[in-house]
């Protein structure tokens, strides 16, 4: 970097701050406040280390309070000019979450968490390319995944994806904000750059096959991008066939694959009372596997006396039933289970998409998820206790992906459900969550600070700001670089995989060259492996 | 270098001058500066004054007959000896062993030492430090410090051809020693501004 060049990025000189708080810096009287941003990333020079910062707040400063009272007369440039940076000047503040010494070993060990705070009038700059890279990784690196740019600048920002897939994570972000974008994006990246494999849950029908962009503009999806990599299977073959969805499977579920533990998660969507789920183990006990299909033709007379169930109560059960009897793809058996096929799928590498068509329900959508992940896990969890016993490879790590996930995890019933215990005991059995969801506040608090790493686009309501930052350090700064994200294509990403929080804008997605930028390094990437096969025989 | 008087009185933080003519003092905040061996002394003009040349002689007013104020000059030329101009300077810095130095020197100019008037170069040269305006901002003298600061910026500003940088920087500096006091750096830029 040339003298001038560092000159250029200088902002200004460190004034005072403490760990906790972070530290204040004066302007310069050549950067203007107005160029400044929460959420812009900077280094500050100390005498023995270097500081990996993220500017978490602006404010004025004045030398003098008077001129509070009686403001100069700005129509004069002069003046302002003279004024600026002296009597009168912008403080930033600053966070610093990394940092590096300056000495051989430090630089080998790469930047470090920050225990302290630089010294008094340490000179902080914009943070360079080179910066990023250091903290961040480069494209180049066979785990990370370009996923976007940080605020204000050019530099890729990569993700170590193969770090991301061993937690659970979250996607936050009200409706609107790119939620769809980044997962369909992060999913990329998971197919790409990790072993992992996804299971999506894709209810609005978005990540497998095409779907659109808020100005209505078609967007590829996974399966047309990578179509050797990935199947779609349909719960609503009608819907797929309209829209020329080359589809891979059609699930349909039988009576008896539905299960009591399945009920427990329907309670509030079919607004059974808590007497009524209870009552489905007690039925299952007496009717064996088909127990539903044995219940639904239960005259509601005297017998049920027997079962010692209240009239109401089984009434109401009965309703709850019904409706899910209604469910188009729910038959009294199926020749196929979409339980085997599926992990079949995930067995080879094969990313499977399951998409619910016309049935974005809520009821279908609970239902289908906790079902048929409640099984796989099991599978799962199975093979991964064989594989350690027996000391063989262990499955494919598994990604579930779930939206609307406050139905799923919210504190009533996240403790019943399988999603609440794959959140919770996480990377055991290689099963990971990703959790898509608006209102962050309705998941269980315990699940939320379980989450590795959280991506959330931006967020009005105080109570979903707080539920997602809770349990990070420096909450309250990160809460007002969140609250200014912008309304579109930013996103801030903490936690697990990224060594500190970054504000980014997403890698753009929807357009030919934006598509090209995404399978050409998968070409290149297996190119690469071919090669280096081929080196080794050579 | 343009002589502008002679010392006839001396102390460290300042001197006094004659004129050898009669109202030919420099103009209030320029540059002066002794033109010693050993010691340069660099001054900024804060006064000039006119008096009689003994101190119970006062002048009396004699224009009652005349048409204008030359004639009263013209008819009376013993008055050109009988009063003199002096001007006073504040020692704001000085040059030895071809160093410059914007701080006090370490002993006072010396009687009868002619005074020159800074040439443009001196004056860039000076002025390339601003230090020195810590002195003129706390020395206490008998006219408003503001009117001095704001004098002598100007007349050192007319050195530069970029008048308007030289301003600011200098005003910079001002705003930051003034820091707590901007009401008198107002009442200064006001004086300065173009």
């Amino acid at each position: 970097m040339t003298q001038e060049n560092s000159s250029q990025q200088r902002l200004g000189v460190v004034i005072s701050g403490s760990l906790n708080k972070g530290v204040e810096v004066k302007l310069e009287a050549q950067a203007s406040v107005e160029d400044m941003a929460v959420g812009r990333y900077v280094t500050i020079e100390g005498q023995k280390r270097r500081f990996f910062s993220m500017v978490t707040d602006v404010s004025l400063g004045v030398s003098d309070q008077s001129l509070t009272l009686a403001p100069p007369d700005i129509s004069d440039p002069f003046i302002v000019e003279v004024l600026s940076g002296t009597s009168t000047y912008g403080i930033l503040h600053v966070q610093s979450y990394l940092t590096i010494g300056g000495d051989a070993s430090s630089i080998l060990n790469g930047p470090q968490p920050v225990k302290t705070v630089p010294s008094h009038f340490s000179v902080v700059k914009l943070a360079s390319d080179q910066d990023i890279e250091l903290v961040f990784g480069k494209e180049e690196d066979k785990e990370r995944f370009w996923i976007g740019n940080p605020m204000d600048m050019e530099t890729k920002l990569c993700l170590n994806l193969a770090e991301l897939v061993k937690r659970s994570n979250g996607i936050f972000g009200k409706s609107g904000t790119g939620k769809t974008f980044l997962t369909r994006m992060l999913l990329i990246g998971i197919l790409q750059k990790s072993t992992a494999v996804n299971l999506v849950f894709d209810m609005h029908s978005e990540y497998g096959w095409e779907g659109s962009s808020e100005q209505g503009r078609k967007v590829k999806g996974l399966k047309q991008l990578f179509s050797e990599k990935v199947a779609v299977f349909t719960i609503d073959e009608e819907s797929s066939k309209r829209h020329k969805v080359s589809t891979d499977f059609i699930v349909k579920i039988g009576y008896d694959e539905i299960e009591p533990e399945d009920m427990v998660l329907l309670r509030q969507t079919l607004n059974l009372t808590e007497q009524a789920t209870e009552a489905t183990y007690q039925l299952q006990r007496m009717f064996g596997k088909n127990w539903l299909a044995q219940t639904l033709n239960l005259p509601d007379t005297e017998e049920i006396k027997d079962l010692n169930i209240n009239e109401n109560t089984f009434r109401n059960l009965k309703r709850g039933l019904n409706t899910i009897r209604r469910l188009p793809f729910i038959e009294p058996h199926t020749p196929v289970n979409a339980v085997k096929s599926i992990l079949e799928y995930l067995d080879r590498g094969i990313h499977v998409i399951l998409e619910f068509g016309r049935y974005t329900d809520i009821t279908a959508y609970i239902l289908v998820a906790n079902l048929l992940t409640r099984r796989i896990y099991a599978k799962y969890r199975e093979k991964t206790e064989k594989a350690m016993s027996e000391d063989m490879a262990q499955p494919h790590p598994l990604v579930i992906t779930i939206e609307e996930a406050h139905k799923f995890l919210n504190p009533e019933i996240q403790s019943q459900t399988i999603f609440g215990t794959i959140a919770r005991e996480m990377r055991k059995y290689n099963v990971t969550l990703l959790v898509i969801d608006q209102r962050p506040s309705g998941i269980d608090d315990e699940v939320i600070s379980q989450l590795g790493t959280k991506v959330t686009c931006l967020l009005d309501s105080e109570r979903d700001i707080d539920s997602v930052l809770a349990g990070v350090s420096g909450k309250s700064e990160l809460k007002s670089v969140l609250a200014k994200l912008a309304a579109k294509q930013q996103a801030l990403i903490f936690g697990h995989a990224v060594p500190m929080p970054v504000a980014f804008q997403p890698r753009e997605y929807g357009s030919a060259n934006s598509y090209k930028s995404f399978t050409s390094s998968v070409a290149d990437s297996s190119k690469q492996v071919q090669e280096d096969i081929e080196e080794l025989w050579d | 270098m343009q002589r502008v008087g002679e010392i006839i009185q001396a102390n460290t933080t300042e001197f006094t001058a004659q004129c050898y003519e009669l109202y030919q003092s420099p103009p209030l905040g320029s540059l002066v500066k002794t033109n010693e061996q050993e010691l340069e002394l660099y001054a900024v003009v804060y006064q000039a004054t006119t008096t009689s040349l003994e101190p119970g002689r006062h002048p009396i007013a004699r224009g009652k007959n005349e048409a204008n104020e030359e004639e009263i000059y013209r008819s009376s030329p013993q008055l050109e000896k009988l009063l003199r101009t002096k001007f006073s300077a504040l020692v704001v810095g000085y040059r030895q062993d071809n160093k410059l130095y914007h701080y006090l020197p370490p002993k006072p100019a010396r009687i009868h030492g002619f005074i020159y008037l800074c040439s443009k170069e001196e004056v860039k040269k000076f002025s390339s430090f601003l230090d020195f305006l810590n002195i003129l901002i706390n020395t206490n003298l008998p006219l408003p410090t503001d009117e001095l600061i704001a004098a002598c910026l100007r007349q050192m500003s007319q050195a530069y051809e970029n008048r308007r940088r030289f301003l600011v920087t200098a005003s910079k500096q001002l705003a930051i020693s003034l820091s707590g006091q901007f009401n008198q750096l107002k009442a200064i830029l006001e004086k300065i501004k173009e």
